[in-house]
């Protein structure tokens, strides 16, 4: 399925300058999503239809004006999938009656939040795969309903303070892990990406572009109102988020999968906890060591089984 | 033009066939899966130029349905109740994106208690979305139905989508003698789809369906739509006239029987008017002066119509096949709106509640309706309105109740 491309992404001075996406969007200073999406745009480049749930990425475009040079459909909460099937059904049947010509074809981009992503708009993104459908979907990953003022959501890691669970001990349950669902369907591609590494993200949206199907991108989207910290810590969080093992970068592709960046030797997880204001109950007013040491062992456990 | 005996949902799937359609989100639900299955062996089988893709709910199916309108193409779905509900954020949602396709929509009634016959509860529930509502009372009508409502959603004056209604069971597994037009005709009446600024290409950036700030602009659009599904009432008349002339058969925003010189009137949509028609025609000769106007297009809604069409009449008896609860018939209100304040409106407007879930309304029941508004007029009181029962389905739920009961007890008596 992967057509024979040249890499062009080798290091950092290789990656585009072109900055597509326009600014002054009403986004979060420091917002980890709008850091992938730039990334990811840059590459994909003008010709994207963007299809999107609700979610914070909604306000993008708030008429009359939008950031992106190229098309952009808000759905519901619940279909943006769907959506993008009934764009890439259209303008299949455009071309193949020839009203379109084959150049005037764009790439479909769901863009959906977690809140999405790993619960209302499951169903379907699972359609979607099970037909086999030709898009790419961006799910930008902050770990809440970020919009809504962060309440919890089947993405948020066990112990956060989220909105709806602001007790001592945070959020009891665990992190959904969507990665292993959306490879269950088999689709052509699936990956962990996050902004702060824009090198293993480019190499990545390269090698989907060289594919067809369902291409499924879930990127960590370290985000300062939410997770409560200083803007300016987003891509030190997010380099953290690698570097202490908590955010796996990997990607799934023919019933296989690969990490893309093993950390050689990871940091403790409270280097990446600590910098959290959603975390700062593990630590002040006395360290919880029980909690903190539990989710450490979630992550070594995680490590133990890869073997690459 | 071909003759066949054609069920409801068999004529839907010939309209949306003739209506040359490019593509069709489908979903099954009862009663209106014949007509996907219909569709989807024709485009097997080469017989229909279309796409046609399996979602995997009504919410995903009209989703797509807008996506692929929003792109340029022509597109038809179908569904019914349940799934009409399902999808029910995205008829709103959709509607306001202002992208012209038509969607069938099989009448059965809602949960709870869930069942699988009709009434019209559930396109009620779409009345105000946006969409326009088209309602059949025969198989012919339908199929010429879905070609005339293309017509109106894709006139440039109108642009939103269209629900062409149909009975459940009454009329959706019901096969009746139906004139198909000629392919190469029915093209020509509906005409290419042109989808005027509904795209998305390369060389064209686009945003559509964009969220807006503040009231200001957010009631404008919605203004907007309000005024376009009004104008598709003008719209239909010229349509309705290029129609008749084509194909012979006149199909007006409401159709009126025995209307002339009636003074006792019954209103209603969908197929049981034509029960209402036979009441007509029984209580004409005992010599009551009865008419029958079954209003075919529910959104818009034909207010003047409605006010030239019933003043002076002596009384209307509104015939709802839903209901709301807490208030009663949903067609009532909105014929009491109407009538409200205008000189000659008939001094009784009377409302009943009949038909739902698949109930039958009998001649004898007709009859009663016409006799109570004729007391109600020589009183000069309006009746309270009333819920259509009869004393042998009383008998029949309270034997149904007293198993239930029976059943109960036995348990209770086990674990005692």
């Amino acid at each position: 399925m992967i057509k024979e491309t040249p890499v062009h992404f080798h290091r950092m001075k290789d990656m585009p300058s072109s900055h597509l996406l326009g600014t002054g969007t009403p986004m979060c200073s420091g917002c980890g999503g709008l850091e992938t999406l730039h990334n990811m745009y840059d590459i994909l480049g003008e010709k994207t239809v963007f299809v999107n749930a609700a979610g914070c990425m909604t306000l993008l475009s708030v008429y009359p004006f939008t950031p992106f040079r190229g098309g952009w459909l808000y759905t519901s909460m619940a279909s943006a999938p769907a959506g993008a099937q009934g764009i890439r059904d259209a303008m299949d049947i455009l071309i193949e009656k020839k009203k379109l010509s084959a150049d005037e074809n764009m790439e479909v981009v769901v863009v959906t939040g977690d809140g999405s992503a790993y619960g209302m708009g499951m169903s379907a993104t699972s359609g979607a795969m099970d037909r086999n459908l030709n898009f790419i979907y961006l799910c930008y990953d902050n770990e809440g309903y970020g919009n809504t003022g962060q309440q919890y959501s089947a993405a948020t890691p066990h112990a956060a303070i989220t909105s709806t669970s602001k007790g001592s001990h945070g959020y009891p349950g665990f992190k959904k892990d969507l990665f292993s669902i959306w490879a269950a369907h088999h689709p052509a591609y699936v990956a962990t990406i996050i902004g702060a590494e824009p090198l293993d993200l480019a190499k990545k949206i390269e090698k989907l572009q060289a594919m067809e199907g369902p291409r499924m991108l879930i990127s960590l989207a370290p985000c300062p109102t939410g997770w409560d910290y200083d803007p300016k810590l987003s891509v030190e969080i997010g380099h953290l988020a690698v570097q202490t093992g908590v955010w796996p970068l990997k990607e799934y592709i023919n019933g296989k999968v690969t990490h893309t960046k093993i950390p050689k030797q990871r940091k403790p997880v409270e280097d990446y906890l600590k910098l959290q204001g959603r975390f700062k109950h593990l630590f002040q007013p006395r360290r919880d060591e029980q909690a903190i040491a539990e989710i450490q062992a979630l992550i070594d456990t995680y490590w133990d089984n890869i073997s690459e | 033009m071909t003759r066949k005996l054609l069920t409801g949902n068999g004529a839907a799937a010939w309209g949306a066939r003739l209506a040359q359609t490019d593509y069709i989100p489908a979903f099954p639900i009862t009663p209106q899966t014949e007509i996907i299955e219909d569709l989807s062996i024709w485009i097997d089988n080469g017989d229909m130029p279309a796409r046609m893709v399996t979602m995997e709910s009504e919410h995903s199916m009209i989703t797509a349905a807008g996506g692929a309108a929003s792109s340029g193409v022509r597109v038809f779905t179908a569904t019914s109740s349940q799934g009409l509900l399902h999808g029910m954020e995205m008829v709103y949602t959709v509607a306001g994106w202002r992208v012209p396709f038509v969607m069938v929509n099989v009448s059965r009634g809602l949960s709870s208690p869930i069942t699988l016959e009709s009434d019209h509860n559930d396109i009620m529930a779409a009345r105000d979305s946006g969409f326009l509502q088209i309602h059949c009372s025969t198989c012919q009508e339908i199929t010429d139905s879905v070609l005339m409502a293309y017509r109106l959603a894709e006139h440039k004056d109108v642009r939103v989508p269209a629900i062409v209604n149909l009975d459940g069971f009454y009329l959706s597994f019901t096969r009746e003698p139906v004139e198909l037009p000629d392919t190469e005709k029915a093209a020509a009446f509906v005409g290419e789809f042109d989808p005027e600024n509904l795209q998305f290409k390369g060389s064209a950036p686009l945003s559509q369906a964009m969220a807006v700030l503040g009231g200001g602009p957010y009631s404008y659009f919605r203004y907007e739509a309000h005024l376009a599904v009004e104008r598709a009432l003008s719209v239909y008349d010229e349509i309705a006239d290029e129609f008749a002339d084509t194909f012979g058969r006149r199909y007006d925003i409401i159709d009126n029987y025995k209307m002339d010189d009636a003074e006792y009137v019954f209103v209603m949509v969908g197929s049981f008017a034509t029960k209402a028609h036979d009441a007509v025609d029984s209580l004409r000769q005992a010599g009551w002066k009865v008419g029958l106007a079954r209003l075919r297009i529910f959104r818009p809604f034909p207010q003047e119509k409605i006010r030239q069409l019933l003043k002076g009449r002596r009384a209307v008896a509104v015939i709802d096949q839903n209901i709301s609860m807490g208030m009663g018939g949903v067609l009532h209100s909105e014929f009491a709106t109407a009538l409200y304040g205008i000189k000659d409106a008939p001094a009784v407007l009377a409302s009943f509640i009949g038909g739902l879930g698949g109930r039958d309304i009998s001649q004898q029941e007709f009859f009663e309706m016409i006799n109570e508004i004729k007391q109600a007029c020589d009183k000069g009181v309006s009746p309270a309105p009333r819920l259509l029962y009869t004393q042998n389905e009383l008998t029949e739920i309270r034997n149904l109740q007293a198993i239930a009961h029976a059943e109960h007890a036995e348990i209770q008596q086990k674990k005692d």
